[in-house]
């Protein structure tokens, strides 16, 4: 053999151990944190680890049911939030606006990007917490805060793929719609929209999974309280945010620990399914 | 009943208002964080080191360990991110082998990234006995760059034109030499970008160096060493607000996500406008 086709042959060797070391790397972290959660189920009824309301580990209670409760109800808010604006944005850029603002409003995706979640947890702190107690009374840490931080965070995740989704309809749908006397808004809402959904959606699963995980801009505006939600303004807990709070305190090994990790499989688990829920529906709209 | 051409025009304002909502939330933010951080950047904020107890120390560790640990990310994550995607665009057949490594990638880029903190905590903190440290920092940092890296290189591959192949290989070129000289020279500028904006990533990332890199910084300044605690200006942030008693912490904060922001935006600058200006002068020339 020549020196190119040893080397030819070496390459794709490689090549295909660097795409076999991601599946490796998610099936590593899948069983250490997946075996170390697990163990919690030793000390602790695993009933009363999904449906107790007490999270109390010092006094033996192991109950996540508020951290599942913050973290959905952030989430809704934030979808609430971003996903109707972030939808109408891409609508508008990619039917309505004229060019010049369509590249303004792309980098303005890509600075949303650009700024870390930790920034959007200071300003959430700073000045959204301030205003929800003013506002609303309360403590002004909660969900809401939380929410409509993350609803900003995950405006670019909905924008860009809605409007890539959007731009996939074929011209020739909208031309047809266009044809037979529907008004531009007729043809968006009523042809483009309807088309565009399956992909729409995705962004939105997607969306929702990258808000579910987001950890420092949440803690940071919870409150940090383990209790169950009361209010939209009192200080609650997240999976994330009891996480990120406790895991320094307790040493490896101990049930607190493990129930800890428990949290972050549930995490990991929830990722897992949105993945799949994703594929599902992408698949969905293509047979269609 | 409003007319089906008013509902026209009312629906047009309305998405119009959405794009302008949308900007003027970015502005507020950017207004908000370069007005309050500005005033606070000055030469002793960025060259001395942070107090933990006084006020006006500085973050010119964190600075460094900002850079260096992303940057090390980097170097872990691109051979292996880079040559997966190559791999999908390039070699890999339609199967089942083929399905489950796409799902890997997709799963990995969903993983929260406090869970991919605590399982670098697990590997680097507690198995091998670390501690916190700079280089299990990077190491559990390259695991989030690591999907996004193989997906823009795969499109990046994928733009590239079939016939640009066809050439090199029926010059005789082998397979590797095609992708090497051809087509991975063509994919670059895509693939730039894609390191730009998980470069970004990685500089604002908080809760995967937490319980890796830790909250503190060595006595030394500069510190290359890979088992020195390594505080970013990220985790900075998060310290002062959650944690820390220094009695300034606003202005770190502020200071620090000012900062952050801008150094993410010049990085993105300085990697995306020579990118635009060598792709304009290139403009179908030849190699």
């Amino acid at each position: 053999m020549t020196r190119a086709r040893v080397s030819d042959r070496i390459a794709g060797y490689l090549l295909w151990v660097s795409a076999v070391a991601v599946t490796v790397v998610i099936a590593a972290i899948l069983i250490f944190v997946g075996s170390e959660g697990l163990l919690t189920f030793l000390d602790v009824d695993p009933m009363a680890f999904f449906f107790n309301p007490v999270w109390d580990p010092p006094a033996g209670e192991y109950g996540a049911l508020p951290f599942f409760i913050g973290s959905v109800a952030a989430t809704l808010i934030a979808l609430l939030t971003g996903a109707p604006l972030g939808l109408a944005g891409a609508i508008f850029m990619a039917k309505i606006s004229p060019g010049w603002m369509r590249a303004v409003l792309r980098q303005a995706s890509n600075l949303f990007v650009g700024i870390p979640s930790v920034v959007y947890g200071y300003i959430g702190l700073t000045i959204l917490v301030p205003w929800v107690r003013e506002t609303f009374g309360g403590q002004g840490y909660g969900v809401l805060v939380a929410g409509l931080i993350l609803g900003i965070m995950i405006l670019p995740t909905i924008m860009n793929t809605a409007e890539d989704a959007i731009r996939a309809v074929p011209d020739s749908l909208e031309e047809g719609s266009l044809g037979l006397g529907a008004t531009r808004w007729q043809t968006i809402w009523n042809v483009v929209v309807p088309a565009a959904k399956p992909r729409i959606l995705a962004g939105v699963i997607l969306a929702f999974a990258r808000a579910f995980g987001e950890t420092t801009a949440v803690q940071m505006v919870i409150g940090n309280s383990p209790r169950v939600l009361e209010s939209l303004t009192t200080g609650t807990a997240t999976l994330t945010s009891q996480i990120i709070m406790e895991m320094g305190q307790t040493p490896p090994g101990s049930t607190w620990n493990r129930a800890l990790f428990m949290m972050a499989f549930g995490l990991l688990l929830n990722s897992v399914l949105m993945i799949l829920l994703v594929r599902w529906v992408s698949s969905r709209g293509v047979a269609r | 009943m409003i007319s089906t051409r008013v509902k026209d025009r009312l629906a047009t304002a309305v998405l119009w208002l959405s794009g302008l909502t949308i900007l003027a939330i970015l502005a507020a933010f950017l207004i908000r964080i370069l007005g309050q951080g500005l005033p606070v950047l000055n030469w002793s904020f960025l060259t001395s080191k942070p107090r933990a107890m006084l006020p006006g120390g500085g973050i010119a560790p964190e600075l460094f360990n900002t850079f260096y640990i992303t940057g090390l990310s980097l170097l872990f994550s691109l051979p292996v991110g880079v040559g997966a995607g190559i791999y999908l665009a390039e070699y890999a057949r339609p199967g089942r082998m083929t399905e489950l490594l796409r799902l890997s990638v997709e799963t990995l880029a969903s993983v929260p990234s406090i869970v991919l903190g605590l399982f670098g905590m697990i590997i680097f903190v507690n198995r091998l006995g670390w501690g916190f440290t700079i280089l299990g920092g990077a190491l559990s940092l390259a695991l989030l760059n690591l999907p996004v890296l193989v997906r823009v290189t795969e499109e990046a591959i994928r733009d590239v034109p079939q016939s640009y192949r066809e050439g090199s290989l029926a010059l005789g070129a082998t397979r590797w030499q095609t992708i090497a000289r051809t087509v991975l020279p063509t994919a670059l500028p895509g693939i730039l970008t894609g390191v730009s904006l998980v470069a970004g990533r990685a500089m604002g990332e908080t809760a995967i160096l937490i319980y890796t890199a830790g909250v503190t910084v060595s006595r030394h300044l500069p510190d290359f060493s890979l088992f020195a605690a390594g505080e970013t200006l990220a985790t900075r942030i998060w310290y002062v607000k959650s944690e820390g008693i220094v009695p300034d912490a606003d202005a770190i904060a502020s200071g620090s996500s000012a900062l952050l922001v801008l150094v993410v935006l010049l990085f993105n600058l300085l990697l995306t406008v020579p990118l635009y200006v060598w792709q304009r002068n290139k403009g179908g020339g030849t190699h």
